[in-house]
C-alpha cells in the first residue's frame, strides 16, 4: 500500500493547489510499492526547491542536502552500497541548472540511481525566476521583458551524456508517468525521467495561466509523443515538450559494476 | 612493530586513512595535494574499498558525505580553491552530522595563488570556511609520520563527534619525504561510530538528549533522515525557534565541550623557557630548529606546538602565556592564529608574530632573529 510508503500524518502537502509535485509524488512512491523495495534499502535524495520538500512525506531513508547536489550525494550512496535503491529526486535548479555539471557525469558514468527531474520551468521556491529550462520569451520574475535564452532539452543533453535511460513525461498523462518512472526503477544503470509539470502559483502567474487548469491545458496542448516529433522540423518542436523514450539500452556495464571488476581482480575484500 | 618505509607525506596520509578504515575517496585533483588522490585511486580498490574522481569538489564532498551515510569512513583531498569548493557542503557534513574528513594541503594563495608553494593561509578558512555558526576540529601535521599517525586520529575524531575533521596539511609537509613507520594494526586504535541498537522504531538520528545519538546507516534495520536544512530530533524539517536555538548551540558544544580531549599539543623545553615559540604545521620544524640553535647560544627557548588547531588549545595556550618572558608565532600568512594566543595574555608579555607570504617557508634564522631582538 502506499501508505506504507508516504506519511499520511504530514499530509496534506505543503504544495500549491495545482501543484504538480504531489503527482509526481504518488507516482514515485506507488512505483516503489509496486515493487517492494524494502524502506529500509530505499533513499529519497532530494535537492533545495519545492520539488526538495518531496522526502518530507516519505517513509523511507531520506537526504536533503543542498541546492543542486542530489545526483552527488546519490553517487556516494550507491557506491558505498550498491544493494541501496537511491533516488535523486530534484527540481529543474537543481537538476540542470545548478547541478548540471553532476547530471551529466553521472550520466556518462552511468551510476546505478534513478534521477528524476521535476522541470516546473523555473524556480518555484524562491519566487518565479528564470532556470535553466525556462522557454524564450517567457515571464519571470527575472525576465520581465522576455526571456532571451532558449530552455535546455534535458533529455537530450542526458542522451547525449551517454545516460542509458532516458525518458519524458507529464503529470497530465499519469499512466505514462507511471510506467516511465516503473522502467525507470526496473533499469540498472544511469535513469533519467523529466517530468514536465505545472507551477501555476509562479510560472503560470507570471504567464496568464494563474489558474492551474490553463497551465495544466498549456503543457497538454503542447505536449508531442516521441512518435510525432520524429515527423516534426526543429522549428515546428520549439516550445514543445515531447514525451516517450529517448534512450533505453543494458549494452553498458553500470559504474560500480566495472569497478568493481577491479576490485576483484585485484583480490580486494570488500568489507561491510 | 610496523613497517619502515620511505614516502611522501602525501602517501603516508593514504597509509593512515586505510589504517583507520576508511574505504572511500571522492576527490579531484589539485596540487600540491593530488598524490593523495593518486595514491588512493591504486590503493583502495586493494583493499575493496572505492575510489571516485568527481567532476569537482563539490561534487567529492557530496559523495563523500553519502558515503559516508552508508557506513564507509570516507576522505578527499584537495587545496586553496578545492577547499573554497567544498565549503558548502562541508556545512551539510556539519548540520547533517556525518563523520568524514577533508585533507586540505595548503597552497600559496589568495585565488589561484601560487600551486606548488607553501603557504598556511587556510587556517581561518577552516575554521569558518562553512556559513553561521559550528565549530570544527582541525589537525595539523608537522612530519610524515604524523600523516600516518594523525590521519588516524582524524578518522577517530569523526566518528565519535560525528563531525567532518579537516586535516591541515601544508605543501611542506604534503611533498617532504622521509621515514616513516606504517604501523601495524594491533598498534592503532581505531574508533567506529557509534551505532543504535534498541528498536528500530524509537531510533532517533538527532536526538542528543543522552548524549551524542548514534548514526544508523541506510540500509541498515534503522530508517531515518539526514537533514541538512535546520531539523528536529528525527530529521524532519522544523523551524520552531527553540529547536534552532538548540541545534546551532549543540553543534558548537558537541566540539567546545570536549576541548581537553580533543587537543593535541606537544611540549618541547617549555620547563625553563623564557622565550617561547607557538607553532604548527611545517612552520614547527624550523621553530624546533632555531630552539636547538638558541639553546646552543645560551637562549632559554621552548617551542610549544600546536596539532589541534580547532578548537584552539585554550588551556594549553595560557599555560605558556603564564610563564614565558615573550611568544613568538611564525606563520606562513599574515598572522591568522595568533589572535588565538594574543587573546590569552593577561600578563600583557610581547607576542611576537614571525610572518611570510613570498612563498618560501619561515626559515630558523628568521625566528632567531627575532627573539635576539628581544632577548638583547
Ligand atoms: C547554492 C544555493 N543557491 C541558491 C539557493 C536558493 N534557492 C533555493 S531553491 C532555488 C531554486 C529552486 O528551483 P528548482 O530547483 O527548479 O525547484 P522548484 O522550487 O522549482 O521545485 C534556489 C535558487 C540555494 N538554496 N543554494
Ligand atoms: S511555487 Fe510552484 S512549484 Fe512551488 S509549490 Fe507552488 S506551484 Fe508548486
Amino acid at each position: 500500500m502506499i501508505s506504507d510508503y508516504l506519511l499520511e500524518e504530514k499530509l496534506p502537502l505543503s504544495w500549491c493547489a495545482g501543484c504538480g509535485n504531489g503527482i509526481i509524488l504518488q507516482s514515485i512512491m506507488r512505483n516503489i510499492d509496486a515493487r517492494h523495495w524494502r524502506k529500509e534499502d530505499t533513499v529519497i535524495c532530494t535537492g533545495i526547491g519545492c520539488s526538495g520538500k518531496a522526502d518530507d512525506y516519505t517513509r523511507t531513508n531520506s537526504f536533503h542536502g543542498t541546492h543542486g547536489r542530489a545526483i552527488a550525494f546519490s553517487t556516494g550512496m550507491k557506491l558505498a552500497n550498491p544493494n541501496l535503491h537511491v533516488v535523486a529526486v530534484m527540481g529543474d535548479g537543481d537538476g540542470i541548472t545548478i547541478g548540471g555539471n553532476h547530471l551529466i557525469h553521472a550520466a556518462r558514468r552511468n551510476m546505478d540511481i534513478v534521477a528524476i527531474m521535476i522541470n516546473n520551468l523555473n524556480y518555484g521556491m524562491t519566487g518565479g525566476q528564470y532556470s535553466g529550462t525556462t522557454p524564450r520569451d517567457s515571464i519571470t520574475k527575472t525576465s520581465v521583458y522576455g526571456h532571451v535564452e532558449d530552455g535546455f532539452d534535458v533529455c537530450g543533453v542526458v542522451k547525449a551524456a551517454g545516460g542509458t535511460f532516458v525518458a519524458r513525461g507529464t503529470v497530465m498523462d499519469v499512466v505514462q508517468l507511471n510506467s516511465l518512472i516503473g522502467k525507470a526503477m526496473d533499469h540498472k544503470g544511469f535513469a533519467f525521467v523529466e517530468v514536465i509539470s505545472p507551477c501555476p502559483a509562479q510560472f503560470g502567474r507570471n504567464n496568464k495561466m494563474s489558474a492551474a487548469p490553463a497551465m495544466m491545458q498549456w503543457i497538454k496542448d503542447n505536449t508531442v509523443s516521441v512518435a510525432k516529433a520524429a515527423g516534426m522540423s526543429r522549428a515546428e518542436l520549439k516550445k514543445k515538450f515531447v514525451t516517450g523514450i529517448f534512450e533505453d539500452r543494458n549494452d553498458q556495464d553500470d559504474y560500480y559494476t566495472a569497478y568493481k571488476k577491479i576490485i576483484d581482480r585485484l583480490g580486494g575484500e570488500e568489507n561491510e | 612493530m610496523g613497517k619502515f618505509r620511505f614516502m611522501q607525506g602525501n602517501e603516508a596520509m593514504t597509509e593512515g586513512a586505510i589504517a583507520a578504515g576508511a574505504r572511500f575517496y571522492a576527490g579531484y585533483p589539485i596540487t600540491p595535494s593530488s598524490e593523495v588522490a593518486e595514491t588512493s585511486s591504486v590503493r583502495l580498490p586493494q583493499v575493496g574499498g572505492t575510489y571516485i574522481q568527481m567532476e569537482d569538489e563539490i561534487g567529492s564532498m557530496a559523495a563523500l558525505i553519502g558515503a559516508s551515510v552508508c557506513g564507509k569512513k570516507a576522505y578527499t583531498a584537495t587545496s586553496g580553491p578545492g577547499i573554497s569548493l567544498m565549503s558548502e557542503n562541508l556545512g551539510v557534513a556539519m548540520m547533517g552530522e556525518v563523520p568524514c574528513v577533508v585533507i586540505d594541503v595548503q597552497r600559496s594563495g589568495p585565488s589561484t595563488g601560487l600551486a606548488t608553494k607553501p603557504a598556511q593561509g587556510d587556517v581561518m578558512q577552516t575554521r569558518w570556511g562553512t556559513q553561521g555558526d559550528h565549530s570544527i576540529i582541525v589537525l595539523s601535521p608537522s612530519s610524515v609520520q604524523d600523516c600516518f599517525d594523525l590521519m588516524i586520529t582524524a578518522f577517530n575524531y569523526a566518528e565519535q563527534y560525528r563531525t567532518p575533521v579537516i586535516f591541515l596539511s601544508e605543501e611542506i609537509i604534503g611533498h617532504l619525504r622521509e621515514q616513516v613507520i606504517i604501523r601495524d594494526p594491533e598498534e592503532i586504535t581505531v574508533v567506529d561510530r557509534a551505532r543504535p541498537a534498541g528498536d528500530p522504531k524509537d531510533y532517533r538520528v538527532y536526538d542528543h538528549s543522552q548524549g551524542l545519538a548514534p548514526l544508523a546507516t541506510f540500509g541498515s534495520d534503522y530508517i531515518f533522515k539526514i537533514n541538512a536544512t535546520m531539523h528536529d530530533e528525527k530529521g524532519n524539517p522544523s523551524a520552531n525557534q527553540e529547536n534552532c536555538e538548540r541545534i546551532v548551540r549543540h553543534l558548537s558544544e558537541k566540539i567546545e565541550s570536549h576541548v581537553k580531549d580533543i587537543s593535541i599539543v606537544r611540549r618541547y623545553n617549555l620547563e625553563d623557557a623564557e622565550y617561547i615559540i607557538i607553532t604548527y604545521g611545517g612552520t614547527t620544524r624550523s621553530a624546533l630548529s632555531a630552539m636547538q640553535k638558541g639553546r646552543d647560544a645560551g637562549l632559554k627557548i621552548g617551542v610549544l606546538q600546536i596539532v589541534t588547531l580547532w578548537p584552539a588549545p585554550g588551556a594549553e595556550i595560557e599555560e605558556v602565556m603564564s610563564s614565558a618572558n615573550a611568544v613568538f608565532v611564525p606563520e606562513l600568512n599574515l598572522g591568522q592564529y595568533i589572535s588565538e594566543v594574543q587573546k590569552r595574555n593577561p600578563r600583557n608579555i610581547p607576542v611576537i608574530g614571525i610572518n611570510k607570504t613570498n612563498s618560501k617557508p619561515i626559515f630558523p634564522a628568521e625566528i632567531l632573529e627575532k627573539i635576539k631582538e628581544v632577548a638583547d
